[in-house]
């Protein structure tokens, strides 16, 4: 991937005149915001009376320092502001959205904050991570994650498997496609109402009228810890093995058709074809797909909330699914917080260790 | 390969044929029978779960506990479900205050969908084009450092920012209101914008751009004239997968609507707990949640395909 910087044309001279404007604006817009940010601050802390019904004001205030900000570029800085332009409203964007509501959740992360009572919030350093340490709950949803991450490799399995009879020289290739992607645009929860609470219904659900048919004589899905654990990941399955298949499927036909025909004419088995070229070959593919699932499944929620509600005793219960419903039960966002910082903590440990080991590993492989 | 053989081929020859070669044909015609009942299967797999929702729509008490499978030979097709909602031929000129409900949920979904990818797209859009164009330095961040912040927040999971957003939008009267959901479906499908039309852009000659630099344009004019256009595809892509995420979404519509704002995943679950289910009825209302989707699904196959394999293949 190269980058081109698109600077080599006639350099226009940059608009130098109003650049004592632009070193005014900024400073002006930022001594704005704070002031409007001060005085609702004070205001909810009671120590000035006068400010404003809600915070609302202080969010126009970011978003006048934001223009400012981009305007001050433009005049300071002539070409090079406008280009700056370009990314200046996603990073605005991004900051407010990612790294306010972060750093804010930090100091709710520490605090015994329950929403529904008139108490309000209270300071209470470590208290919630202390609680989690000792919350059997919350660690079996963080084994059930590392399950349903493991998980992923067999639904790899049958994507790469789906994606090589999508490459084989078949009719209607299109309609079949087309039919393989339908899952993945069904919300959860409608998949949740369909398969999970219609499709498994133990009296007539038409899945347990097959189970039955062949041979398990009760078909209760969610009754025990891992056929409901199982029956969870297989739905899950179901709607995401389209997004590895198709990843998969470009992959495949992005192959090298010389290289496929030069193991043919060796006489190299359909098998041993697979093994010695198309799968050293699919790698790089395989990798971003399994780590892109991996980075999807660790955000499954929707399901397990609306099908088991994390039953039977939590055995299906994913970290989200399991904070959601700590916080409806008790309303208390100052541990659902902190349950969730941690959990954050682990996934960032847990990515960036398995993209340093899998470049690590291609490295040695190829 | 077979020896070359007499150009006249008579039926004599067809006898002839060494056994291996029939073997081989039976072996190939095998190999065919289990491809296409592999994907048979599979095509079963995907579908029978729609299938079985739509025509649950149709089905009366007795048609779904008996677990009726085919209308007109199982049972006779009724629209229980769909005059539940309101949206039953016979009942579709009456007042519905269920159908009213499901219109407003409707829309709210649809309206925060469309408007969170839009905004994504743009914002987006023009932070890719910056990045693969330009070079930054803001302190110690350069492109790659920029880029990596916006592809990081991918692995942000939803629940980190559930709780801080419910508190901060109690504070700023945005809770339950459609541009709260609006803002937080932006920001949860920025990265895969960016990521898409990056690799677009990148796949843009930059000549384009130089030349029309020297006739002349901005940076701007540029970007607006000459790239925009090229880079069409790639923006309808991004918009597709967008759409299907938002329209799905679950978990911060739950948490963060109640009355006004809720989305139409919402009205989905709360259906189930209240008094037993009606199956033909959220058999009708799953059914009427996910039309849209199949939909645009099967009509921009092309596009969702393509905004999914970005960056994967290089």
């Amino acid at each position: 991937m190269t980058r081109t910087v698109v600077a080599e044309v006639p350099e226009r001279p940059p608009p130098k005149r109003y650049g004592w404007a632009g070193s005014l604006l900024v400073p002006a817009a930022s001594a704005l915001f704070v002031f409007v940010a001060l005085v609702q601050a004070l205001h909810v802390a009671g120590v000035v009376s006068f400010g404003f019904a809600n915070w609302r004001p202080v969010v126009c205030a970011y978003l006048a320092w934001g223009v400012a900000l981009c305007v001050g570029q433009v005049l300071r800085r002539g070409e090079d502001g406008v280009r700056v332009l370009f990314i200046m409203p996603a990073v605005l964007f991004t900051v407010a959205m990612v790294i306010f509501p972060t750093l804010f959740g930090l100091t709710i992360a520490m605090t015994d904050w329950n929403l529904s009572s008139t108490a309000g919030r209270q300071f209470n350093g470590l208290d919630n991570f202390r609680q989690m340490l000792g919350d059997a709950y919350y660690w079996n949803a963080l084994q059930n994650m590392v399950i349903y991450s493991a998980l992923v490799l067999v639904e790899y399995t049958v994507a790469f498997g789906l994606a090589l009879l999508l490459n084989q020289q078949i009719r209607a290739r299109k309609l079949f496609r087309v039919v393989f992607l339908l899952p993945l645009m069904l919300s959860p929860v409608a998949v949740s109402w369909m398969i999970g609470k219609s499709m498994l219904e133990y009296r007539f659900g038409p899945v347990a009228n097959l189970m039955r048919w062949v041979g398990w004589d009760n078909p209760a899905f969610f009754a025990n810890p891992w056929t409901a654990r199982l029956t969870i990941e297989v739905m899950d399955a179901w709607t995401f093995i389209p997004f590895m298949m198709v990843v998969l499927l470009a992959g495949l036909q992005a192959l090298p058709k010389d290289v496929m025909e030069a193991a043919e004419v060796d006489g190299a088995s359909r098998w041993q074809t697979f093994w010695g070229v198309t799968f050293p070959l699919m790698l790089p593919v395989s990798i971003t797909a399994i780590v892109l699932r991996i980075i999807f499944k660790l955000k499954l929620a929707d399901i397990i909330i609306n099908v088991t509600a994390g039953g039977p005793g939590g055995a299906t219960d994913s970290v989200t699914s399991f904070i959601f419903r700590e916080y409806r039960d008790r309303s208390n966002v100052g541990y659902g917080t902190m349950l969730a910082f941690v959990y954050l903590i682990l996934i960032i440990l847990f990515v960036t260790g398995l993209l340093k080991l899998l470049n690590r590993w291609t490295r040695d492989v190829t | 390969m077979e020896p070359a053989s007499p150009a006249v081929s008579t039926r004599f020859d067809e006898a002839d044929v060494p056994r291996p070669g029939a073997g081989r044909l039976a072996r190939l015609g095998a190999r065919r029978v289990f491809l296409y009942g592999a994907l048979l299967v599979w095509a079963i797999v995907c579908l029978f779960p729609i299938y079985w929702t739509v025509t649950t729509s149709f089905k009366t008490a007795v048609n779904v506990t008996q677990g009726h499978l085919i209308p007109w030979l199982d049972y006779r097709p009724d629209w229980r479900g769909w005059r539940s909602l309101g949206l039953s031929p016979d009942t579709i000129d009456n007042v519905s205050t269920v159908r009213e409900e499901f219109l407003s949920r409707f829309t709210n979904s649809a309206v925060a969908s469309l408007s969170a990818s839009l905004l994504a797209i743009l914002i987006g859009s023009l932070a890719a084009y910056g990045l693969a164009r330009f070079r930054y330095r803001f302190g110690f961040m350069r492109n790659e450092d920029i880029s990596f912040f916006f592809l990081s927040q991918l692995i942000l999971p939803p629940v980190v920012l559930a709780l801080p957003f419910l508190v901060l939008y109690k504070e700023l009267d945005l809770l339950d209101t459609r541009i709260g959901l609006i803002l937080l479906y932006t920001l949860t499908v920025l990265p895969i914008v960016i990521w898409i039309m990056r690799d677009q852009f990148n796949a843009i000659p930059v000549e384009l751009e130089e030349a029309a630099l020297v006739d002349g344009l901005s940076i701007w004019g540029a970007f607006y004239q000459i790239v925009l256009p090229l880079a069409l595809p790639g923006m309808v892509a991004a918009l597709v997968l967008s759409m299907v995420l938002c329209w799905n979404e679950y978990f911060f519509a739950a948490l963060l609507t109640s009355v006004e704002a809720k989305t139409l995943p919402v009205m989905v679950a709360s259906q189930t707990g209240s008094q037993g289910i009606n199956w033909w009825s959220m058999a009708a209302l799953s059914t009427a949640a996910i039309a849209p989707l199949l939909i645009v699904g099967v009509a921009l196959e092309r596009y969702l395909i393509k905004g999914m394999t970005a960056g994967a293949v290089k």
